[in-house]
């Protein structure tokens, strides 16, 4: 007890300042913890953080036309796309300079490729030009002009090198446009021809049939949840193991099984003309169209939504009811304004859960869905894989991403993320 | 996490050296075409050098996967199976090996340069062809009647033939096929389909067949679809047909009329280690020399791209049946074929595609 007679702060017992040394010992301890999650941070850093932020970047980046022709692009730059005249000769020599040098590194075709994006016969133009243009020597055989015309009838269209000017910029926002059937031109953004607007429409379907996937799961899921929540543990278990069963099952087989039973010749509509419910001449349709998909993808996100009910209703004690009902309210009343309210926090993270799954769904769609039940994201992996205009697809990919961030931060407003939980 | 290290450093040691071994990953589409890969060229050629060969089925997303694996500067394949416009279009992009047909791969037997004998199957400085093979119908003869279908127009035809078909779900082969039925001739159908009122007018004649139309995205569609009787004809590759009729005995028939004719080859990566490419090289000239391509189509009913392979086709290797007349380039089955425009499509894909998946949407 000798310290509390001294004067002066409180010392430690190696001498340093109490202060001092508790500031050191968190400090270490935070450390400490941060090195502990510092491999998670890290791996999500890597896996998640970083492939976004290229994705993002890659929806604007532009620099392929900078880069395959820097001289062109400078010298385009006073020459007027509207003029309604070609560009002059200093334009073509420095095209053909550009180009023998792309064609050496073989990059004018890919400039090609990412051209043919905007403007159809691109792609050919550059490589079937990059065979001749191969030959010219850039100093002897100027002019360039008609050569190049003679070469091939594109260079001798205002409209080439309107586009090549129009998409020279090195960061973009043509993608965004493509993406909601808009197209940048000389003039500034304008509309699509209306034979090509498909997007915006499948952002809608897109939309519309995730919030009706998500409300059948409702539907159907809650009673499911309710009873596995209110049976005894042994036959709850048994229960449990039917929901998590498709969940164990590989989403192919899933999705190729609902084929099996829902097609023309499937076994639902077997069973119906079996019964006479239905006439062998008129079987249902209720595959390869917007039915499919909606029958398909509820079965398959169930899951998602009956296990966070789940694990919310049972931690309500069954004895608030039996108070309301002692009370003298009804069934109805008593599950409506006691039990329900609740088990809200279950439904909302049992909504979010599907509605974001099936907003970016694609398989399924692709398999059972026709060509009316499939979604934004068959579209993405059409431009990911088939088109390869991975800048249309990102900036598609950004939407989408922006579109749920934005409805994650209504249901915010209006219900509340705190009123939110996937269990006690 | 310090007793853990040192195990992590010995498994990635033993990943990477095993890399580095006599080894080498193929790509191809898996199932019937990539088995007959396996015994036509794999096994001969493993037995001949030694080299283990690692099957991947990712020629579906070759372009995009070939595309990532360069941004990312670790091509994992060594030799990849594409079709001739995929393989057209790596090149473009820089992501595929030019090859010399005449210094890389084998000549024929009686001498013929390799360029001579696969003549105008090379439709890409980066593309070895292996085979031809063609998308066409297969119709259930057990649903269509006395009359059996002879003229691909039959598919636009469902007052004869009502019933449902199945196309694919892209316009390539589906806005030819529909402009050959609204009556233009062979040769003009790419001027035709150039022009805006071409594309609609190719969209307007598949238009009335619409609500009669499954619309397919993997080759294994059209054969089940059939085989379920969900559909009275459908199109898909002459190979997939084959199986059905030969192999599942089903109650289906070859409509070989207005096929049209494709490529698939094989093409080297770019970017290989000196040390991968020539095992690449070394494999792609012993798996596409006369002998080796006539022995593929003892195993599945694609022709061999080469001249001199076609007289070397024999049985099939299991059923013992002649493979000869289920070629699509049998002369009996080539009476009208298509040739698919490479160049056209090239062009024409993303813009026609847009349209294509409007017009499906509406």
């Amino acid at each position: 007890m000798s310290d509390t007679t001294q004067n002066g702060p409180m010392l430690a017992a190696d001498g340093t300042t109490l202060k001092r040394s508790l500031a050191r010992s968190l400090r270490r301890e935070k450390t400490r913890a941060l090195l502990l999650i510092s491999p998670l941070l890290f791996f999500v850093f890597l896996s998640f953080i970083v492939p976004i932020v290229s994705m993002l970047f890659r929806s604007v980046e532009n620099s392929i036309v900078q880069d395959t022709l820097p001289e062109t692009v400078v010298a385009l730059q006073s020459w007027d796309a509207q003029s309604g005249e070609l560009p002059d000769e200093d334009v073509y020599a420095a095209f053909v300079r550009d180009m023998l040098v792309a064609i050496d590194e073989k990059t004018h075709t890919r400039l090609g490729s990412r051209l043919n994006y905007e403007e159809t016969g691109m792609s050919s133009m550059f490589r079937r030009s990059g065979r001749q243009i191969k030959r010219l020597d850039p100093v002897e055989d100027a002019p360039f002009k008609d050569k190049l015309i003679e070469i091939h009838d594109g260079w001798g269209e205002v409209q080439t090198w309107a586009v090549i000017k129009t998409h020279s910029v090195q960061y973009t926002d043509g993608y965004f446009l493509n993406a909601i059937d808009m197209q940048r031109t000389v003039d500034g953004p304008a509309v699509q021809p209306e034979n090509k607007q498909i997007l915006i429409q499948l952002f809608w379907r897109t939309l519309q049939m995730s919030l009706i996937i998500t409300g059948f799961c409702i539907l159907l899921g809650y009673p499911v949840a309710w009873i596995l929540a209110n049976l005894p543990m042994r036959t709850a278990n048994l229960l449990m193991i039917l929901v998590l069963l498709p969940f164990w099952t590989s989403l192919l087989v899933r999705t190729s099984a609902w084929k099996v039973m829902l097609q023309q010749q499937g076994v639902i509509n077997d069973v119906l003309v079996w019964l006479g419910m239905v006439d062998d001449a008129a079987r249902l349709i209720i595959i390869n169209n917007q039915i499919g998909t909606i029958i398909a993808m509820t079965h398959i996100l169930l899951p998602f939504m009956i296990l966070p009910m789940y694990s919310v209703m049972q931690t309500i004690p069954p004895t608030y009811l039996r108070a309301a009902k002692s009370l003298g309210a009804s069934n109805w009343t008593a599950f409506w304004r006691v039990y329900f309210p609740q088990s809200v926090p279950g439904i909302g993270a049992g909504s979010i859960l599907v509605f974001i799954l099936a907003i970016g769904y694609y398989i399924t769609p692709e398999i059972v869905g026709g060509t009316k039940g499939v979604f934004i994201s068959n579209r993405i992996a059409y431009h990911i894989s088939s088109s390869l205009n991975w800048g249309l697809a990102a900036a598609l990919g950004t939407i989408l991403l922006a579109a749920v961030l934005i409805l994650y931060w209504a249901y915010d407003k209006i219900v509340g993320i705190d009123n939110v939980k996937l269990g006690g | 996490m310090k007793k853990l290290s040192p195990v992590l450093v010995l498994a990635a040691a033993a990943v990477a050296g095993s890399a580095t071994a006599q080894e080498m990953t193929i790509v191809s589409w898996g199932g019937a075409y990539s088995n007959s890969q396996l015994r036509a060229y794999h096994e001969p050629f493993s037995e001949k050098t030694g080299v283990t060969i690692i099957n991947d089925d990712s020629s579906a997303e070759a372009v995009a996967k070939l595309r990532a694996m360069n941004e990312a500067g670790n091509v994992t394949w060594d030799v990849v199976d594409v079709v001739a416009a995929d393989a057209i279009r790596l090149c473009d992009e820089g992501l595929a090996m030019e090859i010399d047909a005449d210094t890389q791969l084998a000549a024929a037997p009686d001498g013929t340069p390799a360029s001579e004998d696969f003549g105008d199957l090379l439709v890409s400085d980066c593309f070895i062809p292996q085979i031809v093979y063609s998308t066409t119908f297969g119709y259930r003869t057990d649903l269509v009647g006395d009359t059996p279908p002879t003229d691909v127009c039959a598919v636009f035809d469902t007052a004869t033939y009502p019933g449902k078909r199945s196309l694919e779900k892209r316009p390539i082969n589906n806005m030819e096929w529909a402009l050959i039925c609204d009556g233009v001739a062979f040769e003009d159908v790419y001027d035709v389909l150039e022009t805006e009122e071409g594309q609609n007018r190719a969209l307007a004649k598949l238009d009335t067949i619409k609500d009669d139309v499954v619309w397919w995205s993997a080759g294994a569609d059209t054969p089940q679809l059939l085989a379920d009787g969900e559909v009275i004809m459908g199109s898909t590759y002459n190979g997939r047909l084959f199986s059905v009729i030969e192999e599942q005995n089903q109650p289906v028939a070859m409509l070989w009329d207005a096929q049209v004719f494709d490529l698939d080859g094989w093409i080297i990566p770019a970017g290989l280690s000196e040390e991968r490419k020539q095992r690449a090289l070394e494999y792609v000239y012993f798996a596409t020399d006369t002998q080796r391509l006539a022995d593929q189509a003892k195993y599945i009913s694609y022709g061999p791209a080469r001249a001199s392979s076609a007289p070397l086709v024999g049985q099939h290797a299991d059923l013992g049946i002649d493979m000869a007349p289920h070629m699509p380039t049998d002369p009996e089955n080539a009476k009208r074929t298509f040739l698919y425009n490479y160049e056209f499509w090239a062009d024409y894909r993303d813009d026609i595609d847009a349209k294509f998946q409007a017009w499906l949407a509406q």
